[in-house]
């Protein structure tokens, strides 16, 4: 893929400045079908990103750790999951899916903290962030993590410093089964398309493609064998910006600064029309002949 | 109520000096947490962060004077609140807001008749029902600012079973500012340019006799019958 300019599509707070260029929409596509959970994407993520190395904890499973942490924006999940009657485990590359229509760029209250480039990779600008943790409360996936050293969060980039001089993520190239690939998103999606009709051929009738329409599609598509369920595989069945945070970026929103102005204006106006009350003793016998000594 | 006295100079005193200083710590941590909650608000108003240090300090700080203004919320609850209880008396008095609201009160010129024209309707305690209402809406916008804010505080610590906190919080804590905004711009034109020697008295916590009697009659009866015991 070509270099590309990253022009900023949309940006938290309204700091965006969106480009005139056609830009491609970028997508990555996760085939958990074909994932043997070797983590060699972890393994590239902190290499490429320069992350430390966190200390892992054994809580039954083979995942690294229970969650995706401030250094750690890769997870594979494994997933033991009991269906027909049989034991299915499986594994699925987590990592931020890059929303069309982020949660957490929509909450951030912090301009330019958030950025959407043209090519539909979401990333955060550590220097804007201010730490508040609003894009927790956005993300339907979970993904932002803060961090208690710095106090700005940080997700997968979606390796834009390589994206943008035309080369695939990190994760992307590490991966040893081609479970993993890039590219523009109609190609991808077509490659996806074709996955699951050869899953379907195989007996998978259920398998699909994992590309929420709630958040207006993700950047990270994923092909499950069991897209019926993706709860199964950790993810949730119908993602969409939350409810609250619509109600508060929105209506909340315009009625709170209607309000707020119509308090100022009102009390000023009150005050034009009906001024102070005084005391009725401060009115008695306040007039003073200009002369002539005692009132 | 035995600290009200009335005063060598004539005037009474109303807020005694624990009052005041409680009041000003509320009063001057709300108006920082205004402004660095205005500039998370919308990004029209950012620039108050830029003022305030920058977003990262204005973010870094605003729990901690939340943390103030929920103290002194709390400590005037402890000292208020048996004194902002609503009374028969408010109900009647709330018959006549609108005239409370045009200053009605003052139509009489005769200063005797106007105050007993005025308390015929509105006897007033040592708070009336708009000032009870403001702190009831203070102290239950309080505490849900509170609650909201800690947990919006510790988001990274909440786990993802608990998520739902976080969007109960991320709602809330806006609707709450606003409620108590409300009060507040009330409040402050109330105190400054309605009611005048109402930030005085909250300043040097003395009123004059004739504003209490005006706009406090049954609150200065009784500061009147209690030292009469004291003198005996």
């Amino acid at each position: 893929m070509a270099s590309q300019v990253l022009e900023v599509k949309n940006a938290s707070a309204g700091a965006a400045s969106p480009g005139i260029r056609l830009t491609e929409p970028v997508a990555k596509l996760i085939d958990t079908s074909t994932c043997i959970g070797c983590k060699a994407c972890e393994v590239a993520c902190q290499e490429w990103n320069d992350l430390p190395a966190e200390t892992t904890v054994n809580f039954g499973t083979y995942q690294t750790l229970p969650e995706m942490t401030p250094h750690l924006w890769n997870l594979i999940r494994f997933n033991e999951v009991e269906m027909d009657g049989q034991l299915h485990w499986l594994m699925r590359k987590d990592q931020c899916m890059h929303c069309a229509e982020p949660g957490c760029l929509k909450a951030c209250p912090a301009p330019g903290a958030i950025v959407q480039y043209e090519n539909g990779i979401v990333d955060f600008q550590q220097e804007n962030c201010i730490g508040c943790g609003y894009c927790i409360a956005g993300c339907p996936f979970n993904v932002p993590k803060l961090s208690s050293q710095t106090k700005k969060v940080y997700k997968c980039t979606l390796c834009v410093d390589r994206v943008s001089v035309g080369l695939e993520p990190a994760c992307i190239k590490a991966c040893p089964t081609n479970c993993l690939s890039f590219g523009t998103k109609e190609n991808l999606l077509l490659k996806a398309q074709k996955r699951v009709d050869q899953l379907k051929a195989a007996g998978f009738n259920t398998a699909g493609i994992y590309d929420p329409p709630g958040v207006g599609g993700t950047g990270v598509v994923t092909v499950l064998a069991y897209a019926d369920k993706p709860e199964v595989y950790g993810l949730p069945l119908n993602p969409r910006i939350p409810l609250a945070l619509w109600l508060w970026k929105a209506p909340l929103k315009w009625i709170g600064n209607l309000a707020i102005l119509g308090g100022i204006v009102g009390t000023f106006l009150h005050y034009l029309r009906y001024g102070p009350k005084r005391v009725p003793e401060d009115k008695k016998d306040t007039h003073v002949p200009a002369t002539g000594g005692q009132p | 109520m035995s600290t009200h006295r009335i005063l060598p100079s004539g005037g009474v005193l109303r807020y005694n000096l624990t009052e005041r200083v409680i009041h000003w710590l509320a009063g001057f941590s709300y108006i920082y947490l205004l402004l660095s909650g205005l500039a998370f608000w919308t990004p029209w108003m950012w620039w108050l962060a830029i003022f305030l240090g920058g977003g990262p300090v204005a973010r870094e700080v605003h729990p901690w004077i939340g943390l103030i203004f929920t103290f002194a919320v709390i400590y005037m609850y402890a000292m208020w609140a048996r004194d902002m209880r609503i009374t028969k008396q408010d109900l009647e008095w709330r018959e006549f807001i609108g005239e409370y609201v045009r200053n009605e009160e003052e139509q009489e010129r005769d200063p005797h008749k106007a105050i007993r024209g005025y308390q015929k309707f509105a006897p007033v305690d040592r708070f009336n029902y708009g000032q009870k209402y403001l702190f009831w809406v203070m102290f239950w916008g309080g505490l849900t600012l509170f609650a909201t804010g800690m947990v919006l505080w510790f988001s990274d610590y909440l786990p993802w079973s608990l998520h739902f906190l976080r969007l109960v919080s991320v709602l809330l804590h806006p609707i709450a500012f606003l409620v108590t905004l409300g009060g507040f711009i009330i409040h402050v034109y109330m105190g400054t340019a309605i009611v005048r020697g109402g930030i005085d008295s909250v300043i040097r916590g003395e009123v004059s006799m004739p504003w209490a009697r005006f706009h406090h009659r049954l609150w200065l009866d009784k500061v009147v019958a209690e030292e009469k015991t004291a003198e005996k």
